[in-house]
């Protein structure tokens, strides 16, 4: 840019003053927010790269002098959990093989029910659904001891059905809101169109239905994948001890001390278990947003 | 190809008897137009037909069939809606073959209904295409040929042209009409555009508040309507309506109005008319308009509107009485706004209403 004796001040386009109090104070809060949400994930992250000494030292936020990812294999196959020292990675292959079906199967049905409720009007179809919705709200530790008590009479407490079954249940009121509300946009003279071209239920479900809620499938997936790796709750009560999945793991290997605590385990290990949930959001957020949004406005 | 038979039909729904002991019946290889305004009851009476409501009482019969509780699917039927409803999942050919891939038709016969359809509609470039990537008038062309290719003995249309553009819509009535011509199959049309009957039909069944109220060929309907509301239903402007008193005096028989005086002699049974009460009607065509000169009823009025057409222009008059009459002129007429012009009618072609029945005398 080249400037001339003949630009002076008067001659130059007004700008607006950048920085005004108003936005000190939106810039202000948003940075206090953020610190607020990343500063303990940075704690965690510089932790788990700390050797021991420099953890008994005790300075918090201090990137390590050497980052020691060796702490992170030993979270993964070696930390010690009550007796068993073999890492965290057999509550990681609990997890997956509990979320992957639990998945499937719960937006399956809740796709279903939504699909039904919507198209297939019956008498019943819409107590139903209020009874459903009921459920939402009541808070499901209130539920904890009557299922623990059905699941001992029918024989399948603290076995792997129990919790596949517990989380497909408790998807159930949100994810059949979901689709039924995706479905409720969908004209009805497409079904009808259907229908007069001898489809039947599931084939109109399956060829039709299904195919075209895509966006509401990725929503109810990052849902469900989300929600159901990040519980602790019912994985600790129905799960039983041959399939804690990652997060309970996680609890006990932190609880599991031989005289001093191991914090840059610890941070090793929690790191492990929140990265699948964080990277399910970093590589689907924005599909999320377009699921959220294409179920609002139907284009 | 089949004719359709509606016998005593009743349609409850959500607590409101939209149809009363309906009785219809669509002749094979008629092409039949539902005509009425919103709320009629004609959408209704089509999905009875095609299956999508429950009926409280009465039977539908297609052929010979009874299919009062068929499926809609075994009702040998093709239907195409208003918003196309086409399946956006899938590309034409597959929208178009979807019926007959769930009837397990085998695939070389599907192959060839598919493209018989798309050549008589013109599809056969876009068989590969998605709906999105269709025009309006296309998507609607592959609504009708799906619900071709199903060898239907009757095709329903529910308002089928009503989200296209004027343009478009005129376009693809005609070809609507020439498959018709083509196919011969039985067909229901739903719509609340009288061009679309007048233009289309074999016969027009006019319908208010669920009750067929005349039931005959475009020429009948529209020359002969049975009723005032039939009357004010079709013909565009109106017919202009006049309460008044029939006088029957020598053989000669004359209207008299507020504003004017009609010798309607020249009306088809004019002398056996019993009532003196009634209401006349004159469609705008059939009114002359003469200039102030040479008026030899004493019947003016004075021009308060011109409205051009371009092939025609339509004459708004007020009359002595402070009523309107519309008039139609060719284009050889001139005349301004303001001027006083006097009018009379062709009454052969008039309309008489009894007054307090509203039915035709």
């Amino acid at each position: 840019m080249t400037t001339s004796a003949i630009a002076t001040p008067s001659v130059a386009k007004p700008r607006k003053q950048l920085l005004t109090p108003a936005r000190i104070g939106v810039y202000a809060f948003l940075l206090f927010t953020s610190a607020f949400f990343l500063l303990p994930l940075y704690v965690m992250l510089v932790t788990s790269l700390k050797s021991s000494d420099e953890v008994r030292a005790a300075v918090l936020f201090a990137w390590p002098a050497s980052p020691q990812f060796g702490n992170w294999v030993e979270a993964w196959s070696t930390a010690c959990i009550s007796l068993a020292c073999d890492g965290i990675r057999g509550g990681f292959w609990n997890s997956v093989r509990l979320v992957i079906p639990a998945t499937i199967l719960s937006v399956f049905l809740g796709a279903l029910n939504g699909y039904a409720l919507s198209f297939w009007r019956s008498k019943w179809g819409d107590v139903l659904f209020a009874i459903l919705m009921l459920g939402a709200f009541v808070p499901f530790q209130i539920m904890i001891y009557p299922l623990v008590a059905w699941f001992r009479l029918g024989g399948f407490y603290n076995t792997y059905w129990a919790i596949l079954l517990v989380h497909c249940i408790f998807g159930m009121p949100v994810l059949t809101l979901l689709f039924r509300n995706y479905f409720v946009s969908v004209p009805q003279e497409l079904f009808k169109a259907a229908r007069i071209d001898g489809g039947g239920f599931w084939r109109i479900f399956l060829q039709l239905m299904l195919p075209m809620a895509t966006p509401m499938i990725i929503v109810a997936t990052i849902l469900q994948i989300t929600g159901i790796w990040n519980d602790y709750l019912f994985g600790l009560i129905f799960a039983g001890k041959d399939n804690y999945p990652m997060t309970v793991q996680l609890n006990n290997l932190v609880n599991t001390t031989f005289g001093e605590r191991r914090y840059h385990i610890d941070m090793a290990a929690t790191i492990l278990t929140s990265l699948v949930p964080l990277l399910v959001y970093f590589f689907s957020g924005r599909w999320f947003v377009r699921g959220i949004a294409a179920g609002a406005v139907k284009g | 190809m089949a004719q359709v038979n509606v016998k005593d039909l009743d349609i409850v729904l959500g607590g409101n008897n939209i149809l009363k002991s309906m009785n219809l019946e669509v002749r094979d290889g008629e092409f039949l137009v539902l005509l009425g305004p919103s709320g009629c009851g004609k959408s209704t009476l089509l999905h009875s037909i095609a299956g999508f409501i429950d009926v409280t009482e009465g039977q539908i019969l297609i052929g010979d069939k009874d299919v009062t509780w068929a499926d809609p699917k075994d009702r040998d039927i093709g239907m195409v809606f208003q918003s196309y409803a086409l399946y956006p999942t899938m590309n034409v050919e597959r929208n178009m073959s979807f019926g007959l891939r769930v009837a397990r038709v085998p695939k070389a016969e599907i192959e060839s209904r598919v493209e018989r359809a798309a050549s008589m509609l013109h599809l056969t470039d876009l068989l590969k295409r998605r709906p999105s990537q269709l025009s309006g008038g296309q998507r609607q062309r592959v609504a009708i040929g799906r619900a071709l290719v199903r060898d239907a003995k009757v095709f329903l249309f529910d308002e089928p042209l009503s989200n296209l553009d004027a343009k478009l819509r005129s376009e693809l009535r005609r070809e609507l009409k020439q498959l018709h011509q083509q196919l011969e199959t039985t067909m229901i049309y739903v719509t609340h555009y009288q061009v679309e009957a007048m233009t289309l039909a074999t016969r027009i069944a006019v319908m208010k508040a669920g009750v067929i109220q005349q039931i005959g060929s475009p020429d009948e309907i529209y020359n002969y309507p049975t009723n005032l509301f039939v009357a004010g239903f079709l013909g565009a402007p109106t017919m202009n309506t006049f309460r008044g008193k029939l006088l029957q005096d020598n053989g000669q028989t004359t209207f008299v109005g507020p504003a004017f005086m009609a010798n309607l002699s020249s009306y088809p049974n004019a002398k056996n008319i019993q009532t003196s009460e009634v209401i006349v009607g004159f469609r705008p065509e059939n009114i002359n308009l003469t200039d102030g000169k040479t008026s030899t009823n004493g019947n003016s009025g004075r021009i308060s509107l011109i409205e051009p057409l371009g092939p025609q222009n339509i004459v708004w008059l007020t009359l002595t009485d402070g009523s309107t009459l519309s008039a139609v002129t060719d284009t050889q007429w001139h005349g301004k706004v303001g001027e006083t012009i006097s009018f009379d009618f062709d009454s052969a072609r008039a309309s008489v209403f009894d007054a307090k029945t509203e039915q035709r005398v």
